[in-house]
């Protein structure tokens, strides 16, 4: 980021915008969250009454409608969650390795925590909630440092391009061998194949309750690196200078981020992209400053997962369409964006 | 001086095509040995004379149906699906001069499945429609992807990280249509992302085995086009080539091989991705691929069905064993050529 005399550009506008706008905006993605949590719960595969909702948020489950509006509620708070998870999971990753194609998906890492899962059921019989996260950060935390170490071997250290492929390398690599590991297991696979598309269908509170604390830990541990992050964005050396310690502040960002996704991919399944275009939609609206962009991020994140889920239940009732499907169609577009504005030296 | 230099190419030369020929004589036989052993092994095995006579025709209890009616589709549908794979991947990287460039990386083979997983499941089609359908849609990815690659003139890097965005979106879109199956299907479902073999047929055979006779001799005719382009547009055009007639021409024929094999098997993870990089180091530099590549991916796909049938409790379908073989190839190709410093 070179500011110069002649040309100011709309980098510094980018840089700061003023605080009045920023406020502005993080009002509006709270009232659109809000609104589209309201939408997740008052539409979805079934039509239903607007006074069986008001009754159904009354706690009432008598009739078929209410029963369907009761199911909707942790269902929202699921996408909710894991969409604000993810985001937050693939700015901090984009903070980190510098790399505008980083996301939780196209790296692999959460087919890396696909496959702990998958051989936790297996070899060890893993059944708790807890237990596949746990094992699930695990996952996500070695196949991040793998695609990171194969990406940034060579000349010119880790760029987008070397990256992205090391991580659609393995990523493809990871998901031959899950599907490798659960096919023995009959009882296993037919379960497994459909939680690899990605989606929120099976909430409930009491998965929600058991990965809330990893991601609090994860959102808590993401936000409090947020002005290393600015620093880092400077450049390794520069941000030696003014006092960051580089690697340490590397490693802590990546862990929070890692929680953050390895928790998100053990409930909802292996979900793309939200880590990717949330970051750059959030970069235009408030600037490049992650302290503000980490907020941004997660709310938007959250805003983006549940109206996918939404749209999933709408556009062909009465059958569902996993939100992963929808965010691969929304994403991979938006990747494809991003990856013709690089120059070609860039990737 | 000049006597021993021209001595010197020409033993270079002769040597080269000697060990060209062997290794195609060497491959060539591997392929007819493998495809005769699972030909005869399986749950009951039968000695290659009844084989042998099922083949030709004659009635053998047992063997007629086991051996005609269940392992000579599957094996014939897998010699071929790999010649066509080899030969089409083979084509793309020779074309781009990349090897990841290859249909199962770019979203090509991506477009082929979904489209034959939409044809079959919602439409409900036959097998000639399927292809014409797989067909028709991976001609039009590979269009969308050059278009959307362009940007003063094709960066291969820039093509294959466009390819890697358009294959997450088929295979969404596949999972997608399965999904719309109902009930989820288990068998469905790896054929379509991964490429099996199980519950081949002879009707599945047929417009595989027309693809490759029609569009074969195609791209073997654009073979020597094909190896000047290797050289750099500029080279192959002051050569005589016309880059834009072989382009077009070796694409459609490339894409063709790919969607009807696709639209029989499914993608079989990386096979034409790996079988141009496996023949490109047995046969060495110098000459056409596309013949070692066919039977490079042939061997890959009966070697690793036989795997997959045989070598373990569970019978695996080739796409997973072929993934998790090819996989950890393409990461060493990574670090490799990450580590070389040259760009991809």
């Amino acid at each position: 980021m070179t500011v110069t005399d002649t040309e100011p550009g709309p980098d510094v506008a980018a840089l700061r915008r003023p605080a009045r706008v920023r406020l502005a905006w993080l009002l509006a993605l709270v009232a659109i969250l809000v609104l589209i949590m309201l939408a997740s719960v008052a539409f979805g595969s079934r039509v239903v009454g607007l006074d069986d909702i008001t009754a159904a948020f009354g706690g009432a489950d008598e009739t078929l409608d209410q029963a369907a509006v009761v199911k909707r509620i942790p269902r929202t708070v699921l996408a909710a969650l894991v969409g604000a998870a993810l985001a937050l999971s693939g700015t901090v990753m984009q903070g980190v390795t510098r790399n505008p194609l980083a996301d939780p998906g196209i790296l692999g890492v959460n087919m890396g925590a696909m496959l702990a899962i998958a051989v936790g059921m297996v070899t060890v019989g893993l059944y708790t909630a807890t237990a596949y996260i746990w094992v699930a950060i695990a996952g996500a935390a070695v196949s991040t440092l793998f695609v990171y170490a194969v990406g940034s071997l060579g000349r010119g250290g880790a760029t987008p391009l070397k990256i992205a492929l090391a991580g659609a390398a393995t990523s493809a690599a990871l998901a031959s061998t899950v599907t490798a590991v659960v096919l023995p297991r009959g009882d296993i696979a037919e379960n497994f194949q459909s939680w690899q598309v990605g989606g929120v269908g099976g909430a409930g509170w009491a998965g929600i309750g058991q990965v809330l604390p990893f991601l609090i830990a994860g959102l808590v541990v993401c936000l409090l690196c947020a002005r290393a992050l600015n620093s880092l964005a400077l450049g390794d050396e520069l941000a030696a200078g003014l006092g960051e310690r580089v690697v340490l502040v590397r490693a802590v960002a990546a862990l929070g981020s890692v929680v953050l996704c390895g928790a998100a991919t053990a409930v909802a399944g292996p979900i793309a992209f939200v880590g990717l275009i949330v970051p750059h939609l959030c970069r235009l609206l408030v600037g490049l400053d992650h302290r503000w962009l980490l907020p941004f991020a997660t709310l938007a994140g959250a805003a983006l997962l549940t109206a996918a889920d939404v749209i999933g239940r709408v556009v062909n009732r009465p059958d569902e369409i996993e939100a992963g499907i929808i965010t691969a169609l929304i994403g991979a577009p938006f990747f494809i964006y991003i990856v013709r504005r690089q120059k070609v030296r860039e990737l | 001086m000049s006597t021993s230099t021209l001595e010197a190419v020409t033993r270079g030369r002769r040597r080269r095509r000697l060990r060209r020929r062997t290794v195609l004589a060497v491959a060539g036989v591997a392929v007819a040995v493998m495809a005769a052993l699972s030909l005869m092994i399986g749950q009951t095995f039968y000695p290659p004379g009844d084989v042998l006579r099922v083949i030709l025709g004659e009635t053998v209890p047992g063997a007629s149906f086991t051996v005609g009616e269940l392992r000579l589709p599957r094996t014939v549908l897998a010699l071929i699906t790999g010649l066509c794979f080899g030969m089409g991947g083979v084509t793309f990287q020779t074309m781009m001069r990349n090897p990841l460039a290859s249909p199962d990386i770019i979203g090509i083979s991506s477009a082929a499945s979904a489209a034959a997983a939409f044809a079959i499941i919602v439409l409900g089609l036959g097998e000639t429609g399927v292809s014409v359908f797989a067909i028709v849609a991976a001609l039009g990815v590979a269009v969308v992807i050059y278009v959307l690659s362009f940007k003063d003139g094709v960066a291969g890097a820039r093509l294959v990280l466009i390819g890697i965005g358009i294959a997450a979106m088929l295979n969404s879109v596949t999972s997608y249509v399965l999904n719309q199956a109902g009930q989820w299907d288990l068998q469905a479902a790896t054929r379509w992302l991964n490429g099996s073999l199980n519950g081949s047929t002879w009707d599945e055979v047929a417009p595989v085995l027309v693809a490759l006779a029609v569009f074969g001799p195609v791209l073997l005719a654009q073979a020597r086009n094909l190896t000047m382009l290797q050289l750099g547009d500029d080279t192959a055009a002051a050569l005589g080539t016309r880059l834009e007639r072989t382009r077009l021409i070796s694409i459609v024929a490339a894409v063709g091989l790919i969607a009807f094999a696709t639209s029989a098997t499914g993608p079989i993870a990386f096979v034409a991705f790996l079988a141009g990089p496996i023949a490109a180091r047995l046969v060495g530099p110098g000459g056409s691929l596309l013949v070692p590549s066919a039977l490079a991916g042939a061997l890959l796909v009966l070697v690793a069905d036989f795997l997959g049938q045989f070598a373990f409790d569970t019978r695996f379908p080739v796409g997973v064993i072929t993934g998790v073989l090819g996989a950890p190839y393409l990461i060493f190709l990574l670090v490799r050529t990450n580590r070389a410093g040259g760009a991809l």
